[in-house]
C-alpha cells in the first residue's frame, strides 16, 4: 500500500521534467485508484474482525457476545461513514490516510486475541478473558470505573502539580545560587534517587489520611527529575545571554525569570516528562496497597476477585488516561516551545 | 549629552593558565587609552592579545588586576545601561521574536511601558518592520546582528563597545553593515570603540587606529586617521595607510613597543 503511494509520487518526480497533460491524468488515475482500494482496508479488516467473532460466538456467553458484536458492528459502520464521508472532507482524509494503517493492524490484532482466547481455548481462564469479556466488564461496571478513573485524576494531578511546583522553586534556587548548590546538590544527588513507592511505610507512619501520604508520595517522585533537569538547565544557560542582559542593565530578578529559566525550559519539560511518568507509576503503586479508591486499587480490588475481564478493562482506562495527560503535555510544550521549531527536531 | 569620555590608565589583566591553575597569565599591560566623547576607536591587534577582555573591563563585565577605567572621570563599577556592548555572535536570545528582543533592553530596565514607541522607530533604524514576529533562528546573519545593534542601541548607551560584530559576516554583508553603524554613529554621536581585525573596517570607519602587540597585550602605536568622511576604499590615502598598517603589523614583533597617546 505505502509501496503504490512511493511509486506513485516517483512517478511524478520523474515526469516533472517533461510535464504534459497526459502523465498528469494518468497520475491522478493512479491516485484515485490507490485511494478507493486503500478506503476499504478499515471497513475490511472491521468485516474479517466480525465474521471471526459470529464464527467463534458460540463459545462465548450470549450477552458478552451480543455485546462485542454490536462493537464490532458499530466500528465497521464507523469506518464505512468515514470512508464515503472523506471524500467531502479534507481534514477527514488526510487524518484516515495517516491512521489507515495503524486502524487496520489494530483491527486485525483484536482478532487475533479472539481466535487464541475465544476461538481455541489456547489460554487458561479465567486469566485470559476474550476481547468480548473485557468489553462486557467494561459496560457492566462502568459506573465503578468512572468513580475510580476520577478519583484517580484528582489524586494525580495534585500531586503532580505540588511536586512541579516545589521541583521548579529548588531547581531554580539549586541552579542559580551558589550556597543553594552547596547544601541542596548533596541532598539531591543522596535523598533523589530512592523511588517515591520505598516511602510508603513512613508515610503511612507519618501523615493523617493514605490520601494525603499518596499525594506527598507522588509529589516527592515528580519534584526529584524535576529539580534535577531544572538545576541543570538555569546552570548552563548561555553566560553571553546573562552577559548580554547584564549591558542592558538587567538586574538580577530579570536575569533569573527572564533569561534563565526561559533558556532552561527545554530541560525543564524534559524533567517534567519525567516527573509525569514517575507519577503515574507512584499513583498506581500508592493507590494499590494503601489508598481505597482509584484506577490502581480497583485493579488490585478487581484480582482479588479473580475478574480478570475488570483488570483488563481497568488497563485499557489507564492506557487512554494516561496517554491522554501525556499528549496534553506535549501540546503544552509545543506552545510554549514554539520559538524551538525549526532549530530540532520534534 | 549623549557620548561619554573613557579614560583607561595603566589597565592590566591576567588569567589563570589552563595547564597550571596557579600561575596567572598577563593578558593586558600598563594599557592607557583616552577616547573623547564621540569619537570612533578601533582596537586593531593579532588574535589572543586581550582586545575582547579589554571591552569586557569597559563593559563592566570583568574588573581589572591593577590600573583605572573611568567614564566621564567616575570610575566602572559594574555593568551599566550606559556602556552597551555588541559581540561578534548576536546572542539574539532565541526564545523572544526580533520586536521582543529589541524591547529587552528596555524591559530590563523596567521602562517599556513608558518607552514602548521607541520600538518601533529602532526597528525601522535597522530595517526590520517585516521580521517583527520571527524568532531569531530564521534570521540571517547580517540581519540578526542587526537585530543585536538596535537592542544595544535602545537604551541610548553612551558608549557603544564592538567586539567584532561584523566579523561573521560576508564581505558584501559586511560593507553594507560598516555604513550602516556609521550612519547609527553619526546620527547619535555615541563614543564607539570597535575591536576588528580587518584593517579597511578599521580605516573606513575610525578617527583613530589602537594597534595592540602579541600577548600580553600593550599599545603598539595609535593611528590617526585624518581622511573626511564618507571615505573612498580605493583612494591613494586610503591605500599608503593600509600598507602602512600591514608594514606595522607585519613587524610588530621586531619593534619595541612606543605609546603615542
Amino acid at each position: 500500500m505505502l509501496q503504490g503511494q512511493e511509486s506513485s509520487r516517483g512517478s511524478q518526480v520523474i515526469s516533472g521534467s517533461a510535464p504534459s497533460d497526459n502523465v498528469r491524468a494518468d497520475t491522478s488515475a493512479q491516485e484515485t485508484k490507490y485511494s478507493t482500494a486503500a478506503l476499504l482496508t478499515v471497513p475490511a479488516a472491521a468485516a474479517v474482525a466480525l465474521g471471526i467473532h459470529l464464527f467463534v460466538a458460540k463459545n462465548e456467553p450470549p450477552n458478552e457476545s451480543r455485546t462485542y458484536t454490536i462493537v464490532l458492528g458499530s466500528f465497521f459502520a464507523g469506518a464505512i461513514v468515514a470512508a464515503v464521508m472523506q471524500r467531502w472532507w479534507p481534514a477527514l482524509q488526510t487524518r484516515m490516510r495517516r491512521f489507515r494503517p495503524l486502524f487496520t493492524v489494530g483491527v486485525l490484532l483484536l482478532c487475533v486475541w479472539e481466535v487464541i482466547t475465544s476461538g481455541f481455548r489456547m489460554l487458561p481462564l479465567p486469566y485470559f478473558p476474550s476481547p468480548a469479556g473485557v468489553v462486557q466488564s467494561m459496560i457492566n461496571d462502568r459506573g465503578l470505573l468512572f468513580d475510580s478513573t476520577w478519583h484517580s485524576l484528582v489524586l494525580l494531578l495534585s500531586g503532580y502539580l505540588l511536586g512541579v511546583v516545589a521541583g521548579l522553586v529548588t531547581g531554580v534556587c539549586i541552579g542559580w545560587s551558589g550556597p543553594a548548590r552547596y547544601w541542596g546538590m548533596p541532598l539531591l544527588k543522596v535523598v533523589g534517587p530512592i523511588p517515591a513507592t520505598a516511602w510508603i511505610p513512613l508515610a503511612m507512619v507519618i501523615s493523617p489520611s493514605a490520601l494525603i501520604s499518596a499525594a506527598g508520595l507522588i509529589a516527592l517522585a515528580v519534584w526529584f527529575p524535576v529539580t534535577m533537569l531544572t538545576a541543570s538547565g538555569i546552570s548552563n544557560t548561555r553566560a553571553s545571554y546573562l552577559d548580554v542582559a547584564r549591558t542592558l542593565g538587567a538586574n538580577a530578578r530579570y536575569l533569573v525569570f527572564r533569561i534563565a529559566i526561559p533558556a532552561a525550559l527545554p530541560s525543564i519539560f524534559v524533567g517534567l516528562f519525567m516527573g509525569l511518568g514517575a507519577s503515574f507509576l507512584t499513583l498506581v503503586v500508592a493507590e494499590s496497597v494503601g489508598v481505597k479508591s482509584g484506577l490502581g486499587w480497583y485493579v488490585s480490588w478487581a484480582q482479588g476477585w479473580a475478574e480478570y475481564g475488570k483488570v483488563y478493562a481497568a488497563l485499557v482506562i489507564m492506557a487512554v488516561f494516561f496517554s491522554t495527560i501525556m499528549t496534553l503535555l506535549f501540546k503544552l510544550r509545543d506552545r510554549v516551545l514554539v520559538w524551538q521549531k525549526g532549530m530540532i527536531r520534534w | 549629552m549623549v557620548a561619554s569620555s573613557l579614560q583607561l590608565r595603566d589597565v592590566g589583566q591576567s588569567f589563570p593558565a589552563p595547564d597550571q591553575p596557579l600561575t596567572r597569565r598577563p593578558v593586558l599591560e600598563t594599557i592607557s587609552i583616552s577616547l573623547e566623547a564621540g569619537e570612533l576607536v578601533s582596537l586593531v591587534g593579532p588574535s589572543g592579545c586581550g582586545k575582547s577582555t579589554l571591552l569586557r573591563l569597559i563593559a563592566g563585565l570583568d574588573f581589572p588586576d591593577s590600573g583605572e577605567l573611568l567614564v566621564d572621570e567616575e570610575p566602572i563599577s559594574g555593568p551599566s545601561a550606559e556602556r552597551g556592548l555588541v559581540f561578534q555572535d548576536p546572542n539574539l536570545f532565541p526564545w523572544l521574536t526580533v520586536r521582543r528582543n529589541i524591547e529587552a533592553g528596555l524591559a530590563a530596565r523596567g521602562v517599556l511601558q513608558q518607552k514602548r514607541s521607541e520600538v518601533k522607530e529602532f526597528m525601522r533604524l535597522v530595517g526590520l518592520e517585516a521580521f517583527a514576529d520571527a524568532y531569531p533562528h530564521h534570521l540571517s546573519g547580517g540581519m540578526a546582528q542587526r537585530v543585536a545593534l538596535a537592542r544595544a542601541l535602545i537604551n541610548h548607551p553612551k558608549v557603544l563597545l564592538l567586539d567584532e560584530p561584523l566579523g561573521a559576516l560576508d564581505a558584501f554583508t559586511r560593507m553594507r553593515m560598516q555604513d550602516e553603524v556609521l550612519r547609527l554613529w553619526q546620527n547619535r554621536r555615541t563614543t564607539m570603540l570597535l575591536v576588528t581585525h580587518d584593517i579597511d573596517e578599521a580605516i573606513y570607519m575610525s578617527d583613530r587606529i589602537i594597534i595592540l602587540t602579541q600577548r600580553p597585550g600593550t599599545i603598539e602605536q595609535i593611528i590617526p586617521i585624518a581622511l573626511d568622511r564618507p571615505r573612498d576604499r580605493s583612494s591613494s590615502d586610503f591605500l599608503s595607510l593600509r600598507s602602512e598598517i600591514l608594514e606595522l603589523l607585519h613587524f610588530a614583533g621586531n619593534r619595541t613597543s612606543e605609546v603615542t597617546a
